[in-house]
């Protein structure tokens, strides 16, 4: 037992102060880190994918050192991860723990379905309105009013 | 309205749709007054419209004001690479408003958004025709006297056009019965009929034209485009079974008007041009009383 947990340690550290966003679906991590830049970050990153969850099978999780996401920031990432939880550390101790939640409104971070769309014409930073229907989440465009579905999400 | 811009018809509140019609009235009793000297209307026209433009510049200058713009044909520096936003910046600085006509869809709520000038909508790509919309409105009106309870027939391309998306939506603001002609493939799509469900309004759909004739108070015929259709002779078929011709007219109501929002090509036969049933060209000149309102309106001189 005792050895098992040194090995998950050992794949991804600990953290002293920062972020760590949890119950990542595997296959979500590498847009997660896109949708919250952490590809320009200059503070230490940790990505781990496909690691073993009681809960989830297969999960991700993300470590940033020294960085504390605004709630808007973060539950950007819930477009790919809405099971994500996000557990804030300092001193090496957890402080606080919760669930990300789905934004009302997401800017700059997805491309609009229509091709037709000014956004993709001209260099404009897309807005959309979250919403939902029995298919689950989907974006209605502030400009050209088209729905872009889970499907056809593209990030930026 | 001061100030404001108009990028979809839901931009103005129904009082505020109401006030543009009955200033449009007005103007068509009095078409030419200087109220807007000393003003500057810019019409940039990203595509090519010269109805829409020529209406838009004669209701401007009937009040007075000055139009500068252009029409997109290699005559602009949009064609040299310069963005929307470079090009409503610098217009801004000369005029009080901006008419814009752009290709892609979302580009006049986007020209809104950075200029420091109100903007009109005169069409963008296949989204929003406002104006359009409201002239339909006023034309409705003005041959039935009033716009509620009404019998309206929408015949053609439903699917694609946006002329008859908008005024449907506008409509059921009126509890309006909608009788809709279309081939199959063609029909109004499901989110424009969910706005009349939603007022709990009837519609009907045939495909047979003569079914949504007799009962109609108005009949608004659109043109069917050869692209939409990938078989060619199918596109025949359909275009010559939407041929509005003088001898269906024969039972229609007393009060019964026909609008098209043109160009035609073969929907409306000539011969029906001479029955003063055939409203298609009044309907074009009240485009320029209700964009006179229009711009009025929003200057704040009315
Ligand atoms: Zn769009």
């Amino acid at each position: 037992m005792e050895y098992s947990n040194q090995r998950k340690e050992l794949k991804v550290s600990a953290i002293e102060n920062g972020t760590v966003i949890d119950h990542i679906p595997a296959n979500s991590v590498f847009r997660a880190t896109r949708i919250l830049r952490l590809d320009k970050m200059e503070n230490q990153v940790l990505v781990g994918t496909y690691l073993d969850s009681k809960k989830y099978g297969k999960k991700g999780i993300i470590k940033v050192s020294n960085t504390f996401f605004k709630d808007d920031e973060i539950n950007k990432i819930a477009l790919v991860a809405p099971s994500a939880t996000l557990i804030v550390i300092r001193d090496f101790k957890v402080v606080e723990k919760k669930q990300v939640e789905i934004p009302k409104k997401i800017e700059k971070i997805v491309k609009c379905v229509n091709p037709n769309c000014i956004t993709n014409h001209e260099n404009i930073p897309t807005k959309f309105d979250v919403m939902k229907n029995e298919n689950g989440i989907y974006l209605t465009c502030l400009y050209c009013d088209k729905n872009t579905s889970k499907e056809n999400m593209v990030f930026l | 309205m001061k100030n404001r811009s108009l990028l979809s018809i839901n931009d103005f509140s129904l009082d505020e749709q109401l006030k543009i019609l009955t200033l449009a009235a007005e103007f068509e009793k009095n078409p030419t007054q200087k109220i807007l000297e000393g003003f500057v209307v810019a019409t940039l026209f990203f595509e090519p419209s010269t109805r829409t433009k020529l209406s838009f510049e004669n209701a401007a200058s009937r009040l007075g004001a000055k139009v500068i713009g252009f029409s997109s044909l290699a005559t602009s520096s949009v064609t040299k690479g310069e963005s929307l936003k470079d090009t409503i910046l610098t217009v801004s600085n000369y005029a009080d408003i901006i008419v814009i006509r752009h290709p892609n869809d979302g580009s006049a709520r986007f020209a809104a958004e950075i200029s420091p000038i109100p903007v009109i909508n005169a069409g963008d790509g296949a989204n929003q025709h406002p104006t359009q919309t409201l002239l339909d409105m006023y034309s409705i009106l003005k041959t039935q006297g009033r716009l509620d309870n009404l019998n309206i027939t929408f015949v053609g391309d439903l699917k694609y056009g946006r002329t008859v998306h908008s005024l449907t939506i506008a409509l059921t603001q009126f509890n309006t019965t909608f009788h809709l002609v279309s081939p199959v493939e063609l029909k109004l799509p499901s989110y424009v009929k969910r706005h009349i469900k939603e007022k709990q309004l009837s519609y009907f759909q045939y495909t047979d034209l003569l079914d949504g004739i007799p009962q109609a108070d108005i009949i608004y015929m659109t043109r069917i485009q050869r692209e939409r259709f990938s078989d060619p002779i199918e596109y025949e078929k359909v275009k010559n079974a939407y041929n509005l011709n003088n001898s269906m007219l024969i039972n229609t109501k007393e009060n019964m008007r026909i609008l098209h929002p043109l160009p035609r090509v073969n929907e409306i036969a000539l011969d029906v041009d001479n029955n003063p049933k055939a409203y298609y060209f009044q309907q074009a000149l009240n485009g320029v009383f209700v964009r006179q309102a229009l711009l009025a309106a929003i200057l704040g001189v009315k």
